[in-house]
């Protein structure tokens, strides 16, 4: 098994591999074999086209989980320019399961928030593999309190299979960081835009998720309980996961049906991994566009659509 | 003299000897010293065991009932009715699971809203029926909670909730998560126009509701020996692989970290709560 690639996906790993042998053999062979090569590729790209196309709510769990899957920091190092990273809650310490700072889209300056899983196996230790503790929704919290008051827009990057479930934690009150962020991002005087990137795993996705625009990168995934939990209390068992992602609509296809989210950024072929600048420059357009739009409208009207749609959630 | 005669009244004590049966009901085991209770006299003391003074676990129409006064209540947004959005099916639809729960306690769904007066103080006053759905927070719940915020900022009544849950409701996925969000938002607005807002956490409460509305509360009280938290024990555990601290999330916890601002006695609920609520409306003492 090719580990680049993921369980549904080894037809291509097969498809890709010979591509690689036939390219190591070279063009000094009596074969035609850049003919080979392209009808491999053209067949190896209707393969992942039809993979792609029919992928399970929990095959798309498992993209947006990949262990390639772009995080927040490769999309701040393309989308964003002059970049000032921002540490610490003031309070405790600094949290790097949340990067965060001022930077320019296109060359107007913005706030940046996004929740980092990490990449090494000690930049992940590092970040707490993505999981938020008070300190890091704080940091969030007193960046975005800021940004109000430069009148900076807040651009959100979620990314987080949930907020740290441990005892320092709740000692320091992880329950109450999150809900103190909830509220103020529904007051919060300046456009906010949310994407979720990768895993938006409940209520540590969604305490940097309210906003004025919601958006979901194709094979990204937010859910209220993970299908592991949901399947573990429902089944006994997490094997029937993928039951459980299937049942809880897990996927942004089934969000935007329900009004729950704005608008689905398709990703490249095969997922956004498998090319990180092309997706980056898709995400930098629609931010762009989104932008415009938002700071167009009179911020009072902003503040109470921003309201009223989160007093229809359910309707 | 037995165990049971030192704890029973005597004028039940006296019936005891050659009466083999015991009308149904009229005990009750405390579900945390096993001491055998009799129900009147537990009625009585609000379901606090006499002997550990454990707060069992009431109805959300019970927790009203013993709250408000009884004159001029009014129960809000009773036409809010549970919808299954997602047709949510795991072993069972969740719609049949839904109206088995509907028979089990005679409520549409998780939380009742009341307007009502306490000690003479207009306010507005909710709480979760833990019995329904485990008061797992989804459509019904967060939007009652929001209607009954809406009144309280309308009508500049003070807002009392009495949690008790589990967390959001999974069987409605998202659309329990952006409950979180909605019920959060209605919350500020009180804070910026200076409505008060009394959170009194009851045992247990956990996830999406610890996470949101139970503690945004201008004041943030639980009952003693109340369990409230992000992530429930048992996932602390594994994540952590250790066991936890004796008392750990439990309220006298919650106080000593800062997280709430007392614990009350179930008996002292209505005195204390109006007392805070008398001096955040500025009336004399009540």
């Amino acid at each position: 098994m090719n580990l680049n690639y993921l369980s549904f996906e080894q037809s291509i790993a097969e498809l890709e591999g010979k591509i690689e042998e036939l390219q190591l053999v070279g063009s000094d062979n009596r074969l035609n074999i850049s003919d080979e090569i392209s009808r491999l590729r053209d067949k190896s790209t209707k393969l992942t086209e039809s993979i792609y196309a029919n992928l399970t709510p929990w095959q798309i769990v498992q993209v947006a989980r990949h262990p390639h899957r772009p995080h927040a920091v490769d999309y701040i190092e393309r989308i964003f320019d002059d970049w000032d990273e921002l540490h610490g809650d003031r309070h405790f310490g600094d949290d790097k399961a949340i990067v965060a700072g001022v930077a320019r889209l296109d060359g107007k300056p913005v706030m940046v928030i996004g929740e980092e899983k990490g990449r090494s196996v000690q930049d992940k230790v590092a970040r707490n593999f993505g999981m938020p503790k008070p300190e890091g929704y704080r940091k969030a919290l007193r960046l975005m309190n800021m940004a109000e008051r430069f009148k900076l827009p807040v651009l959100t990057l979620i990314d987080t299979p949930g907020a740290y479930p441990g005892i320092d934690s709740e000692e320091r009150g992880i329950s109450e960081a999150i809900a103190q962020n909830l509220a103020v991002m529904s007051r919060l005087r300046t456009p906010i835009i949310c994407t979720v990137i990768g895993e938006g795993s409940s209520g540590g996705a969604l305490a940097i998720g309210v906003g004025d625009q919601l958006n979901m990168l194709q094979y990204s995934t937010y859910f209220v309980i993970s299908p592991e939990g949901c399947a573990n209390i429902i089944w006994k068992t997490v094997d029937k996961a993928p039951l459980a992602a299937e049942a809880m609509g897990v996927t942004s296809k089934v969000l935007e049906g329900l009004g729950i989210v704005d608008e689905t950024i398709p990703e490249p072929l095969g997922g956004a991994h498998r090319n990180l600048d092309a997706m980056a420059n898709k995400l930098k357009e629609r931010l762009i566009a989104q932008l415009e739009r938002l700071q167009a409208k009179n911020l009072d009207s902003l503040l109470e659509q921003r309201y009223a749609r989160l007093m229809s959630y359910g309707n | 003299m037995s165990w049971l005669d030192k704890i029973v009244p005597s004028a039940v004590r006296a019936v005891r000897p050659g009466v083999s049966k015991v009308p149904e009901g009229l005990w009750k085991k405390c579900t945390k010293c096993d001491a055998v209770l009799y129900r009147p006299e537990l009625d009585k003391n609000l379901d606090v065991c006499p002997k550990c003074d454990h707060h069992m676990r009431i109805t959300a129409r019970r927790r009203l009932d013993i709250f408000l006064d009884p004159q001029g209540r009014e129960e809000l947004a009773t036409d809010v009715l549970p919808v299954d959005r997602l047709k949510f099916k795991d072993v069972k639809r969740y719609k049949d699971r839904l109206t088995s729960a509907q028979k089990e306690t005679g409520e549409k769904d998780a939380l009742i809203a009341m307007k009502g007066t306490l000690k003479g103080i207009p306010v507005v006053a909710v709480a979760f029926e833990f019995a329904f759905h485990g008061g797992s927070m989804g459509y019904v719940v967060g939007e009652k909670f929001t209607r009954a915020a809406q009144v309280a900022l309308k009508e500049n009544r003070p807002l009392v909730c009495f949690a008790a849950t589990g967390g959001a409701r999974m069987q409605e996925a998202l659309i329990s998560l952006m409950q979180m969000a909605k019920t959060s938002a209605v919350i500020e607005r009180m804070k910026l126009q200076g409505v008060p807002y009394i959170s009194v956490m009851t045992d247990p409460v956990y996830g999406g509701v610890s996470a949101s509305l139970a503690l945004l509360g201008d004041i943030n009280a639980a009952e003693p020996g109340a369990r409230a938290g992000f992530a429930g024990p048992a996932i602390i555990e594994q994540t952590i692989r250790q066991k936890l601290p004796k008392g750990f999330q439990r309220s006298e916890f919650l106080l000593d970290h800062g997280a709430i601002d007392m614990i009350i006695h179930r008996r002292d609920m209505v005195d204390r709560v109006a007392a805070l609520l008398a001096k955040f409306t500025r009336r004399a003492a009540v």
